[in-house]
């Protein structure tokens, strides 16, 4: 009972404070909403690659590949089976229909080893004699299903769980003639138990290596550095939430002494007020975290179709774009709400509950600042910044890059107040006048009730300098790269070889050079990687985009006597120019040189083509790289496409490849961006709350000078002064904190995320874009403060005499 | 031998439409109606060799090959070898116009799996009627699926005299020789062999005469084998309507050189005593002639159950058949004999004792 009447008093303080209790609400609700949409992102995207993994290699994950690279046949995988061996065909590929690009994965579930579990519909039954016979049912996922419904030879269309996002999974009978592949196989999946009389696959087929599929097994390791990089925003964005949380709970808490004492004096224990205390937190948190969830389902739906493209155009890692809404996200939502309220609360509560029975109940200075305790602040930063100089000395690896860009960050927003604060008591040594003395020591007076939302906002901007410094950095460098790498005007891939050598004779004359870019996909140093084949020429030695290159690297790389690689293999396995390397089983090169491969997560070596050829007989020669005058590339293309019936992907021009490189480029940082923009918002939110529930605490040290005859105008124009000086100063200090920050990302998180370490640009135009942004932004927030202490009623300031606080 | 063609009947066609829940009416879409297939007509005559061959037109067909063999260590061993074929669609819709690399009407399944005192070796494999993956010729008769084969050592061969049969899977693999000491034997009327009242058939005949000699390969090294085998080919496109729980069927050797066939179906347990247990029998002669016998005149009874893959299964069981004076105990060599394929069973050898003595395979499905 006496419970009840505790918090229904307890609750009586948000009735009168109603802009306080949204304060306190929308601030938890947004930092659980930014973690809940990150979360929700990631686990989309973790569900989509599960799907893939199970579609492609249920249950086994070695398969037997051709080591050229090349199509299994028919006759082997015969032999195979007839010589006591398990295997199941796959054949892949891909087809349009319409504009859309179809994954075709045909598989012959007759010997696919204990598939019936995985190969269920959506409604729970499989006709497997339907899926095996023409014409054909197909298993298709649900955003292609339309277009997978008017291929020729499907009967009937079933979207299947397992199915990953653009993909169709039929019969190996209907993909042959879908793709246009008779009797070809693209590997075989081993079944986990082979037979016991069994002839070696040496014997049987040397030509088939057996390995642990990696185009699924890697897409984890490839996309853990973004989604790391998002899981990494989401903290950000709750961190600086918390911080809101945390000042209007402090504020809450402090205005309620007074009440507090009178419950205990009334009778009621300490365990029911701390009870009741509790219960209301828990109150607040669960409807700001229910709240806070369905935000991050939104911001999730929003963002994650650029998620999807991203991965799809980075690592080809397939991710639906559409969100399901599941039951794991109310519940860490709600449970990161209720730990972040408990923890922004902590010491509060922990301050009212050891507060004597009959103390004053008078609020004291809001967590008044003590010489002592800038003592503490200034070791704690310290410390943390020694600990970031030993992980960036001794650690490697994502995580450690993460946790020193989080313990810069920290470190430097803890100092922050005392930095501004001794500040202001070197301006106050210089003011002359006794009210911009009274100004100076006033600020430094008010700052620790700002200091967390001051804090909040020079993490948002260090963030926001740091990410945008690092995009353009990245933007300039990828932009001047991608003018090296695609010298060349055209790029084609003929039907075949013949069509090739027709091509090529027919262009003769017609084009400056036509240079073959034949690769092959192998094993690199153990990892699958391509090697590329290509022919000496001017076009590579002046515009290849070399990072480090050996005396004479392009004449040893010629004559077969070296290698090239990109700078992710390089960093990744610690090569450099000299050393040599294993590229596939049977061949090794020493390097010549390393060149920039951005966007591209696996192994890449380039050797001469006609070393290609020599060792991996069977490349398919059928991509060229065209030479021409630039003026006359439209023209030719033209007659390309007239002449040899190429266009669409078999026929791009250097613009569009351009184009659409830099579009993927865009939409891979569109989420960085939002969720800085975002990260922003909450840091102005935060100062906005923070000035908002300082100026009700304000009038018994604004009264006095008031009554010493400065307007109420005046003073609220100081007010208001006051907040954008702070905003000011927290600017500068979060701009070399945000460079430092763009150099963490750039020359650390960068390099064991992607395995490229970029050069840094400064962008000093976005800065003063920033800077306005957030001074507009402060002064939104400290106009309705200041506004309204401009208008408040004399008899208002007098009361505050007449109450002798 | 109803007994054994039903549950292989709802084995295949659980398999066909495997996500079809276990419990539906008929076996889900196996239904009872031929469907476009051919039906057995007690008017069909067998004829050798076509009919060793593949029956396409019909639904479904096996060729099953048991033996119970004696090591050169003295031990006694068992060895199964299976293929069945199932028709995807009916005889009309068979022959398609685009027929691909991997088109195919047709599916099959191997079942093979070696027994010993102590362990059990079991391997599945599975293929589709293309390329030559998995099929069965009538001359030179062959039945195949993979490496596994059972085949006709002399070309000529019209009559299973001499046949060879191999497979291997995990663990294990084996190469028998196959000699006939008897004449084939014709189930039902000529082969024509009714399943059920309302008039379901099969055709059905078997080779019981079999003498053996081979080589295992196991895990501990090879054995030389000699001993006896069961050869039964059955083709059909109707299957039973099966409400039942499960079957229990035995193939036996005694030593007095007769043999007996005997089976039941357990009922689902919903309708009078008549229908829950059905039973069939056929004896063979020490000279091969036969003698069925209809519903009731056998009996079969467990004896005690053992724990076999987190289940109880009958291992010892009393089978009586009153018109021949038999009255015997069988039981399991290895209780563990089960067969965790696609749709799992028991399928072993067993020792025979009680008025008559000898040897034989035994066959158990529905235990959970």
């Amino acid at each position: 009972m006496t419970l009840q009447i505790a918090l229904r008093v307890l609750w009586s303080h948000w009735t009168y404070r109603p802009l306080q209790f949204l304060t306190l609400l929308v601030g938890l609700s947004l930092a659980t909403g930014l973690w809940t949409g990150v979360q929700a992102i990631n686990t989309e995207a973790r569900s989509s690659y599960d799907q893939a993994r199970t579609a492609l290699l249920p249950q086994a994950n070695q398969v037997l590949q051709r080591r050229d690279g090349q199509s299994i046949k028919l006759t082997t995988y015969v032999a195979l089976q007839q010589s006591g061996w398990r295997t199941s065909p796959v054949l892949e590929g891909e087809l349009s229909s319409g504009n859309t690009r179809i994954k075709v994965i045909g598989v012959d579930l007759v010997s696919m080893p204990q598939t019936m579990d995985s190969w269920s519909q959506d409604d729970g039954k499989f006709n497997l004699a339907a899926f095996l016979t023409s014409p054909h049912l197909i298993l298709a996922s649900a955003d292609i299903a339309k277009q997978a419904a008017i291929l020729p030879g499907v009967a009937i269309v079933t979207t299947g769980k397992n199915v990953p996002p653009g993909t169709i999974i039929t019969d190996i009978d209907l993909a042959e003639r879908l793709l246009d592949k008779p009797g070809q196989i693209s590997r075989l999946v081993l079944a986990p138990r082979q037979s016991l009389m069994q002839t070696e696959l040496q014997v049987l087929a040397p030509q088939l290596e057996r390995i642990i599929n990696q185009s699924a097994a890697d897409i984890d390791r490839l996309t853990d550095s973004f989604h790391l990089n998002l899981s990494a925003f989401g903290m950000l964005a709750f961190a600086v939430g918390l911080f809101i949380v945390q000042g209007t709970i402090n504020l809450a808490f402090e205005q309620r002494r007074g009440m507090c004492r009178t419950l205990r004096v009334l009778g009621v224990s300490l365990r029911t007020l701390a009870l009741a205390l509790i219960l209301e937190l828990l109150m607040i948190a669960v409807i700001a975290g229910a709240a806070g969830v369905i935000l991050g389902y939104f911001i999730a739906a929003l963002l994650l179709p650029d998620v999807a493209a991203t991965l799809r155009g980075l690592y080809g890692a397939q991710v639906s774009g559409e969100l399901d809404f599941r039951v794991g996200w109310w519940l860490t939502g709600l449970a990161i709400a209720i730990i972040g309220t408990l923890l922004a609360s902590f010491w509060s509560l922990l301050k009212l509950l050891r507060m004597p029975v009959l103390a004053a109940a008078q609020p004291r200075a809001w967590a008044l600042m003590t010489r002592r305790g800038t003592f503490y602040r200034l070791m704690v930063s310290g410390g943390l910044l020694m600990l970031a100089l030993a992980l960036l000395q001794w650690g490697s690896g994502l995580v450690v890059a993460f946790s020193i860009v989080a313990t810069c960050l920290l470190g430097a927003a803890v100092v922050l107040p005392d930095a501004i604060a001794s500040l202001m008591g070197v301006f106050e040594r210089f003011a002359r006048r006794p009210v911009s003395q009274w100004f100076w020591a006033d600020t430094r007076q008010q700052l620790p009730g700002l200091s967390l939302a001051l804090m909040a906002l020079l993490l948002a901007l260090a963030a926001n300098i740091g990410v945008s410094t690092m995009v353009g950095s990245f933007r300039l460098t990828f932009d001047g790269w991608l003018d090296q790498r695609l010298a060349a005007e055209l790029y084609v891939r003929t039907a075949n070889e013949k069509q090739s050598i027709k091509l090529r004779d027919w262009l003769q004359g017609r084009a400056d050079a036509v240079l073959p870019v034949w690769n092959v996909v192998t094993t690199i140093e153990g990892e699958a990687g391509q090697i590329f084949g290509f022919s000496d020429h001017a076009t590579y030695r002046n515009y290849w985009p070399m990072l480090q290159l050996q005396q004479g690297g392009w004449d040893n790389v010629a004559a077969g006597r070296a290698v090239l690689i990109n700078e992710q293999l390089a960093r990744r396995r610690g090569f450099a120019p000299g050393d040599v390397i294993r590229l596939s089983e049977d061949h090794k090169l020493p390097v010549a040189g390393i060149y920039s491969d951005y966007g591209n997560p696996r192994p890449q070596a380039m050797i001469n083509v006609d070393l290609l050829t020599r060792w991996f007989p069977k490349v398919a020669k059928t991509r060229y790289a065209i030479r021409v005058d630039a003026a006359k590339s439209q023209a030719l293309a033209e007659e390309i496409r007239l002449k040899f019936g190429l266009e669409g992907r078999n026929l791009v021009d250097q613009a569009s490849i351009k184009r659409r490189s830099l579009e993927i480029f865009e939409r891979t940082f569109t989420i960085t961006q939002a969720l800085n923009v975002l990260t922003l918002s909450v840091a102005g939110f935060a100062i906005f709350t923070s000035l908002l529930t300082q100026s009700s605490m304000r009038l018994p040290q604004l009264a006095p000078i008031w009554a010493l005859g400065l307007t109420r105008r005046q003073l609220a124009g100081l007010e208001f002064l006051r907040a954008l000086l702070l905003a000011a100063l927290t600017m500068i200090f979060a701009l070399p904190l945000g460079l430092g920050l763009a150099w963490l990302l750039l020359a650390v998180v960068n390099v064991e995320a992607f395995g490229w370490r970029l050069p840094m640009f400064l962008f000093v135009d976005d800065w003063l874009v920033l800077a306005l942004y957030g001074l507009v932004a402060t002064a939104f927030a400290a106009a309705i403060p200041a506004r309204r202490f401009s208008t408040i009623a004399p008899a208002d300031l007098v009361k505050v005499f007449a109450h002798e606080r | 031998m109803s007994v054994k063609a039903t549950w292989i009947w709802a084995l295949v066609g659980l398999w066909l439409l495997s996500a079809v829940p276990v419990g539906a009416q008929g076996y889900g879409g196996l239904g009872t109606e031929a469907q476009g297939y051919a039906v057995p007509s007690p008017q069909t005559l067998i004829e050798f060799p076509k009919d060793h061959g593949p029956h396409p037109h019909f639904r479904i067909e096996w060729w099953y090959l048991t033996a119970n063999l004696t090591g050169e260590d003295g031990s006694n061993y068992g060895a199964q070898w299976t293929l069945f074929r199932n028709a995807l669609k009916p005889p009309a819709a068979q022959k398609s116009p685009e027929a691909g690399n991997w088109s195919t009407s047709q599916l099959w399944m191997g079942h093979a799996a070696v027994t010993t005192p102590s362990a059990h070796y079991v391997s599945e494999t599975r293929a589709r009627g293309s390329l030559g993956l998995a099929g069965a010729q009538s001359l030179p008769f062959s039945a195949w699926i993979n490496d596994w084969r059972l085949a006709a050592k002399a070309p000529g061969d019209q009559n299973f005299r001499q046949l060879t049969v191999a497979a291997s899977g995990a663990g294990f693999s084996y190469q028998l020789d196959l000699k006939a000491r008897g004449p084939l034997i014709f189930h039902g009327q000529n082969g024509y062999s009714v399943k059920s009242s309302s008039g379901h058939a099969s055709h059905y005949y078997s080779q019981p005469h079999f003498e053996v000699s081979g080589r295992l390969n196991l895990p501990d090294g090879s054995v030389n084998v000699i001993g006896t085998a069961w050869l039964d080919r059955e083709w059909s496109s109707q299957p039973l309507s099966a409400a039942q729980s499960g079957w229990d069927w035995v193939a036996l050797n005694f030593s007095d050189g007769s043999k007996l066939m005997a089976g039941q179906l357990r009922g689902g347990g919903g309708g009078n005593r008549r229908d829950e247990t059905y039973t069939s029998a056929t004896w063979i002669s020490p000279r091969g002639t036969s003698t069925s016998y209809p519903d009731g005149s056998l009996s079969m009874e467990e004896v005690s159950r053992s724990t076999v893959a987190d289940r109880a299964v009958p291992t010892v069981w009393r089978v009586k058949l009153p018109d021949k004076a038999i009255d015997i105990e069988i039981e399991a060599l290895n209780k563990n004999a089960w067969m965790s394929t696609s749709f799992p069973y028991w399928e072993g050898p067993v020792v025979i004792r009680g008025t008559h003595s000898g040897r034989g395979y035994l066959e158990m499905t529905g235990y959970k």
